[in-house]
């Protein structure tokens, strides 16, 4: 197949809280992501869900421009990332970063107001009293002072989207928050994506498990290197693309469930 | 006994320069600690030496700027061939590091054998293990040359570059410890926030070569590395605070460089036997010493401490498990 | 010039053609041990090992001494290079395994402590009335200019033995750096296996020690294989070219050290060995850097013609756990 120059892409909406065109990326000549276009619906809370290297993550890191691009454009509300970044926050998947690290809870979520505090400022009590009214927001507040490798799982998972929080973003980017947290947690988290929402922010959620995506959210983006369909969870999740998508090995009996509960 | 002005000829410079050198390293030696690019620290060490060589080749001095412009350079060489390669040969950081550094540190032996070997400032003994010995305060004649304005611009070089870029380090550390807290903990988050990662590391990069540079005279290419490491280290086993440990790393570097120095002169000679050992070295061992002593000893992150917690919680499981 | 072109077509006399052909064999040695090493990735390892290996020699100086009256016996400080090398791994684990701090701060501390103590060490040494302590500095930098012919044949001797041992554990060594689970499930030592390459990487650093010195004999272990990577994808073929490279350089590097005598023989071997690798990354097939680049501006240009091949469907990813 030869891929045929774009010359009719669709106008970029400026509403729009995330629009890319034509979004590539290879890794040593492996595409992992293929002439994606896509507009996240504005307050929308939105599944990015395909099987295993379909490029869920890198979609997110392509966004916020933390891996180089082959070919495409990336607008958050009609503008380039790099004008917007306090508009956007970032949610990395946990084990990105070292927990062992000497921080405390409460200076890893003052870290999302760097952005704000800028070159060569200072952190002082007033960064320090938002930090931990963002972590009293996730249940953690009594956690502040404890190193960080020394929470669970789950709560390092939710110092992760304190910290997001405190970027008080309109855009949150978020890569598998629910992978490997417990089911309360779980309910922790999705309740403050819900508040996000209804506070008229857009969330978008790189999700891996298929049987909640349809309870949790309420549009989604099916990958799998390219976009096979996207729209809200009834129409992106039909038996159709799912199979698309999955391929043969998604059970098919999974299909019919999935498709009523969208 | 020895006298105030023998002391403050000999020993006292080389304490302080050991002191500076083993402080300098340290500050910056946190950071690549945390990032797990201690190695790092090795390789500057060792591409500096080239970079010194040929400076010293075009000006046929040796004095601070140049060196440290030729060795910075060398550093900027060291790491685009090392990111290159890494990227290009598809191979682990280690072995495009360990390419680079020997074949540099390699150049710079024959270059400093077949030019200006022959000068006694600069040759390969002192490459490898500092002259913390030839750090002399010509100048000084008694207690009171500590505040005689004529006597203080004779002291030693070294001591005098070293004092520079230790105190210009501190400051850097100081004026940009939130961004490089950020950039060390969650790079993709700096880069996200607006604070380019790849820039604070090739600024990182430029400063753990200012510091082998202006360690390097003092005590020589390879314990370079154990200033970098051990004093980092040793704090990064007795505390959880990022500032807490740069301030503790501080003070064992100072403590060991002062030991150390202390140990090599006399330690021989508290033992009835006149001689003397090598001071960089013994600088490095202290450091060493005190780095063990925190992992063995530390009270929460000690081996021994470790052993100790865990054997409660099994003694506990047990007796819940008899109850 | 004339009189290195005739040291290398073995116009030398009999040392020196002993000493060359020593190197090259110890280079050929560092090659396929390295190759093993390197993938594995265990490259910085060797360095720990190395300069660990330093109050060894100033200890094994120090016995033969006591036993023989002069410290100039080459097998006694190999083994005790060896020794103290074998504590410098042991160290790395001990703390890579028992504390918070991760292998680079291991390797770093070990390969700073260690040659710390070794200096220490030497400089006391240097400070006694003893036979042979000047010959003591060589280990640094690697002298083959001062060796006998006894010193020349254990050294090749060696070398010789760690390659032939190689061969022989090759099928078994080339599964455990592909994949030691699979090892293991399939009833190969994979830990004696382990030990065995550490211990063959151990031994080759102590008998590198006298021809190239502490602080470069890592280069002849990561070079060769590291240059020899980009000219191939079959580990049978990259071995084969690490050694060839490694036994070549040694060779060139220990005739051009004895030509000129005041070239330190370890780091000419390595500029040579950093000659090789330099032609390797730019001008390999594939891998190499000219090609590469070529490879990426035509891809652009493809993408943007709009002519770069479209993936084929892409993978059927399997249903998320």
């Amino acid at each position: 197949m030869i891929a045929q120059p774009q010359p009719h892409r669709s106008p970029i909406d400026p509403a729009a809280p995330l629009s890319v065109r034509d979004l590539t990326v290879t890794y040593d000549r492996k595409p992992v992501l293929w002439g994606l276009d896509y507009d996240a619906p504005a307050k929308g809370l939105i599944a990015v869900v395909g099987p295993n290297g379909a490029g869920k993550s890198t979609f997110l890191k392509a966004t916020l421009g933390l891996v180089p691009l082959i070919g495409g454009t990336v607008r958050i509300f009609g503008k380039p990332v790099g004008e917007m970044r306090d508009r956007i926050a970032y949610v990395p998947q946990r084990e990105s970063v070292d927990w062992e690290f000497p921080a405390s809870a409460l200076d890893v979520v003052a870290m999302g107001l760097y952005g704000k505090i800028g070159w060569l400022g200072r952190v002082t009590g007033k960064h320090k009293k938002t930090a931990l009214e963002q972590l009293d927001r996730v249940g953690l507040a009594d956690f502040a002072d404890r190193q960080i490798g020394r929470l669970s799982g789950g709560q390092q998972q939710r110092v992760f989207l304190a910290r997001a929080l405190a970027q008080d973003a309109q855009v949150y980017l978020m890569d598998e928050p629910f992978a490997g947290v417990d089911a309360a947690t779980e309910r922790a988290i999705l309740a403050t994506l819900v508040d996000l929402q209804k506070a008229g922010r857009t969330v978008i959620v790189v999700h891996h498990d298929l049987d909640t995506v349809a309870e949790y959210f309420d549009h989604a983006l099916v990958l799998n290197v390219r976009k096979i369909g996207d729209g809200s969870v009834a129409d992106a999740l039909s038996a159709d693309i799912l199979r698309q998508a999955y391929g043969g090995r998604l059970a098919t009996a999974h299909l019919p469930d999935l498709a009523r509960a969208g | 006994m020895i006298s105030v002005q023998d002391f403050l000829l000999i020993d006292a410079p080389a304490m302080v320069t050991g002191a500076l050198a083993a402080l300098a390293c340290a500050l910056v030696g946190n950071f690549l600690v945390l990032r797990k690019q201690a190695l790092i620290g090795d390789a500057m060490s060792h591409v500096v030496l080239p970079g010194i060589v040929v400076a010293f080749w075009v000006t046929g001095v040796i004095s601070a700027v140049p060196m440290l412009l030729g060795a910075l350079v060398a550093a900027l060489v060291a790491a685009g061939l090392i990111e290159a390669i890494r990227r290009l040969g598809h191979m682990e950081p280690g072995a495009a590091m360990g390419v680079v550094f020997t074949v540099m540190f390699a150049l710079g032996v024959v270059l400093l054998e077949r030019s200006g070997g022959r000068d006694v400032h600069l040759d390969v003994q002192h490459a490898l293990y500092g002259n913390l010995e030839g750090t002399l305060w010509i100048g000084a004649d008694g207690w009171g040359s500590l505040v005689d304005p004529s006597a203080l611009a004779e002291l030693p070089r070294q001591l005098v570059t070293l004092a520079v870029i230790t105190a210009v380090i501190g400051a850097l550390i100081v004026l940009f410890f939130k961004e490089l807290r950020l950039v060390t903990f969650d790079p993709a988050l700096a880069t996200a926030l607006g604070f380019p990662a790849h820039w604070v590391n090739l600024a990182m990069t430029v400063v753990t070569a200012a510091a082998a540079v202006a360690a390097f005279e003092a005590v020589g290419s390879i314990l370079v590395i154990a200033m970098f490491i051990c004093p980092p280290a040793t704090a990064r086993m007795l505390t959880d605070r990022l500032t807490t440990q740069v301030w503790l790393s501080a003070l064992f570097a100072v403590g060991a460089g002062l030991l150390g120095y202390l140990f090599a002169a006399f330690g021989l000679g508290w033992f009835g036997i006149d001689a003397s050992l090598n001071a960089a070295g013994m600088i490095a061992v202290v450091a060493a010493s005190g780095q063990v002593l925190a992992m063995l000893f530390s009270p929460r992150h000690g081996v021994i401490a470790r052993r100790r917690a865990i054997r409660r919680s099994a003694d506990e499981a047990t007796a819940q498990r008899l109850a | 010039m004339e009189n290195l072109l005739d040291i290398l077509l073995f116009g030398g006399g009999y040392n020196t053609r002993l000493v060359m052909v020593g190197a090259a064999l110890l280079g050929a040695a560092g090659g396929m041990v390295g190759s093993f090493a390197l993938l594995r990735k265990r490259a910085l390892i060797s360095d720990a090992i190395s300069h660990a290996t330093l109050p060894g020699v100033a200890i094994g100086f120090l016995v033969a001494f006591w036993l023989t009256g002069s410290g100039r016996n080459l097998p006694i400080i190999i083994a005790g290079a060896a020794l103290s090398g074998a504590l410098g791994v042991l160290a790395v684990q001990w703390i890579k395994d028992n504390t918070r701090l991760a292998e680079d701060s291991a390797i770093g501390t070990v390969l700073s402590g260690f040659f710390a103590v070794g200096i220490v060490l030497l400089s006391w040494l240097q400070g006694l009335e003893m036979g042979g302590r000047a010959g003591l500095q060589g280990f640094l930098l690697g002298a083959v200019a001062t060796m006998t012919v006894a010193e020349a044949e254990l050294i090749a001797g060696l070398a010789l033995a760690i390659v032939v041992v190689s061969l022989l554990l090759f099928k078994e060594f080339k599964l455990v750096c592909f994949d030691p689970d699979y090892a293991a499930s399939i009833g190969r030592p994979v830990r004696f296996l382990d030990l065995a390459m550490m211990g063959l990487l151990l031994i080759l650093v102590s008998i590198g020690l006298k021809a190239v010195g502490l602080i470069l004999v890592i280069a002849i272990v990561i070079i060769p294989p590291a240059a020899a990577r980009f000219w191939t994808e079959r580990l049978s073929v990259m071995v084969t070219i690490a050694i060839g490279m490694g036994a070549v350089s040694a060779y060139i590097g220990a005739g051009l050290s004895a030509a000129a005598d005041d070239l330190p023989t370890g780091a000419v071997i390595v500029l040579v060995q950093g000659a090789m690798f330099a032609v390797s990354l730019l001008v390999a097939p594939n891998r190499g850097a000219i090609a590469a680049v070529l490879r990426t501006r035509s891809d652009r240009r493809a993408y943007a013609a709009g002519t770069l091949a479209e993936p084929d469907m892409p993978d059927r990813g399997r249903y998320p756990e």
